[in-house]
């Protein structure tokens, strides 16, 4: 279709064109507008995270790229073609994996996974992917015995199944508890190396910066910051986070004045400081501390993380 | 490995067909209404009624003559549209329907897997109500009126399988499936003369059952059944009126039929 000609270089061999190109994408439901303008690239191979709290638009748009949404406005082309419109063999190079679990709980995961391999020209063997998703033990039990994880990693094997070039994953750790949220996380990672590209969707940035190249962070159904999750980081490199305690019976004004009226609260005792100007800042503080003969309890100085970025960039109404 | 072959519909719908049979049998409620209930139905009316003699167009009729198409009426019912309306409730609500639409199976072969699997319930079990009918209780097995029978079972599944589509449009979850289907069916089996004997009936009910399907269905097997029928058992008047309805269902069921969750 008629995606925008800048196609972002990437170090890869394969100079190929993105596996993903949005524009001026728009969705209103009536009156309410969910997505209002999106711009984004995916190229192959890479995973592709797109971040945002609940209703941010994120499903909305996961659904418009699969097919299963019409949009309001904007270009959209996915493997080279509008997925509301795709040409035959499309859905043959797309993987999905729904927010919800949709599993036939009367069968078992090898029956599910020969079923779904069966709609497929060329699928991946059953038993292989059975094995790549570390379903080998439960294989032959019915679907709806299996524990919240493992049914997970099967709709993860189904949408693998059909062996596609793109996979969209919507929300797939929500729910999980740490350790099955890991292994999922290494599933996830796999498939990098079986050279697929992922899309992802999530309101865990822990789980973006873990397995993304690229992170889009989406806020009221606009994109407010993409870049890979280092650079995102680095967005904000200049500044530094001083945090500490206040010592009893001082207050933030009996800082320094150059430092008194930039100090905001961090929780009881606890103020941080935001700094550009980190060495000057920290040394007037601690020649202050050092001056009045008292010690500043817990002080440290850090780097925002993707987390921190993220809670400044959706207002802290991720959690 | 690799294969590229361009997968045949025919194969698809076989394929799909396999695994909606497995999963048909491997659920309890549906084998025991659509299977175990009609035959435990047969013998607990012939038991019951057996010595009765009921009146077909002022002419008596056996009990047990009257009761094995009644029951095969019931088979068909359940197999159809009672099986597809709560089957298609429960995919769609579990978002199976929406999932099975990410991949390149034509939506309408998953359709029509179910649609095989509930016509070759029918066939059984029109198949397994004859034969107990006749060697349990010595009801003859049509046999010039095959060409009624027959039309009967092909009519009638189809549109029965139409108002099973059709029917998923007016059930809001899976929760609600069982109940709203048997609510609309269970008065239907009475007012139609499966479980009573149609004679017995007062007028009233009679007519007001005949706007709907369950009584065109059920007089279009008792025509086939009934050893006074002259001709072929070929009930045109009741065919038409299941055609009728067939194509009503189909018409809501393409206007109305959703593949995503409503929930």
């Amino acid at each position: 279709m008629s995606g925008p000609p800048a196609v972002t270089p990437v170090g890869s061999a394969d100079v190929a064109e993105p596996v993903i190109t949005v524009s001026g994408l728009r969705k209103s439901y009536g009156e309410r507008e969910a997505v209002r303008g999106l711009d984004l690239t995916v190229d192959r191979g890479e995973i592709f995270a797109f971040l945002g709290p609940n209703g941010a638009g994120k499903t909305t748009t996961v659904e418009i790229l699969e097919g299963y949404r019409e949009r309001t406005a904007g270009e959209v082309s996915v493997l080279g073609a509008d997925p509301h419109h795709p040409p035959g063999g499309w859905r043959e190079r797309v993987g999905v994996v729904l927010q919800e679990l949709r599993l036939p709980s009367l069968l078992t995961p090898r029956e599910t996974l020969t079923m779904y391999a069966g709609y497929y020209r060329s699928p991946r063997g059953v038993d292989e992917t059975i094995e790549l998703v570390g379903l080998a033990e439960a294989a032959d039990q019915r679907n709806s015995k299996l524990s919240g994880g493992q049914q997970r990693r099967l709709d993860v094997a189904l949408a693998l199944i059909g062996d596609p070039e793109l996979l969209f994953l919507d929300e797939p750790t929500t729910g999980f508890d740490p350790a099955a949220r890991r292994s999922a996380w290494e599933l996830i990672a796999n498939l990098r190396d079986l050279g697929k590209t992922v899309f992802l969707t999530t309101h865990y940035m822990d789980e973006a910066q873990h397995l993304a190249d690229r992170v889009a962070i989406l806020k009221d159904g606009r994109i407010v910051a993409q870049g890979r999750p280092q650079e995102l980081g680095r967005r904000e490199a200049a500044v530094t986070v001083v945090t500490f305690g206040l010592p009893p019976g001082l207050s933030a004004s009996d800082l320094p004045a150059a430092l008194a009226g930039r100090v905001r609260p961090a929780g009881g005792r606890r103020v941080e400081l935001i700094t550009e100007a980190a060495t000057r800042d920290l040394a007037a503080l601690t020649g202050w501390a050092v001056g009045q003969g008292v010690e500043l309890d817990g002080l440290e100085a850090h780097r925002p993380s993707l987390e921190d970025v993220y809670l400044e960039l959706t207002g802290n109404q991720a959690l | 490995m690799k294969t590229s072959t361009v997968k045949s519909t025919s194969s698809l719908l076989l394929h799909q067909y396999r695994y909606d049979q497995k999963q048909f049998w491997r659920e309890p409620a549906a084998v025991f209404f659509t299977v175990v209930m009609p035959l435990l139905f047969l013998f607990l009316f012939v038991s019951i009624f057996g010595n009765d003699t009921a009146e077909v167009d002022g002419r008596p009729i056996k009990a047990s003559t009257y009761y094995v198409p009644g029951i095969v009426t019931l088979a068909v019912v359940s197999a159809t549209i009672v099986n597809l309306a709560i089957t298609f409730t429960i995919l769609r609500e579990k978002g199976l329907l929406k999932r099975v639409r990410s991949t390149p199976l034509p939506p309408w072969v998953y359709l029509a897997g179910r649609v095989l699997t509930a016509t070759v319930i029918t066939v059984l079990m029109v198949v397994l109500v004859t034969a107990l009918g006749r060697i349990v209780y010595g009801v003859s097995v049509p046999s010039r009126t095959m060409p009624g029978l027959a039309l009967t079972v092909l009519v009638g599944t189809a549109a029965c399988c139409a108002l099973g589509f059709a029917m998923t449009a007016i059930i809001p979850s899976e929760n609600a499936a069982p109940a709203v289907t048997n609510a609309i069916m269970l008065p239907l089996y009475f007012f139609s003369g499966v479980f009573i004997p149609d004679s017995s009936l007062p007028e009233w009910m009679r007519s007001f059952a005949s706007i709907f399907p369950v009584r065109h269905l059920f007089q279009s097997f008792l025509s086939a059944f009934d050893p006074g029928t002259t001709g072929a058992g070929i009930a045109w008047d009741h065919l038409g009126m299941l055609l009728a309805w067939g194509l009503f269902g189909a018409v809501v069921a393409a206007k109305a039929f959703r593949w995503t969750p409503r929930g």
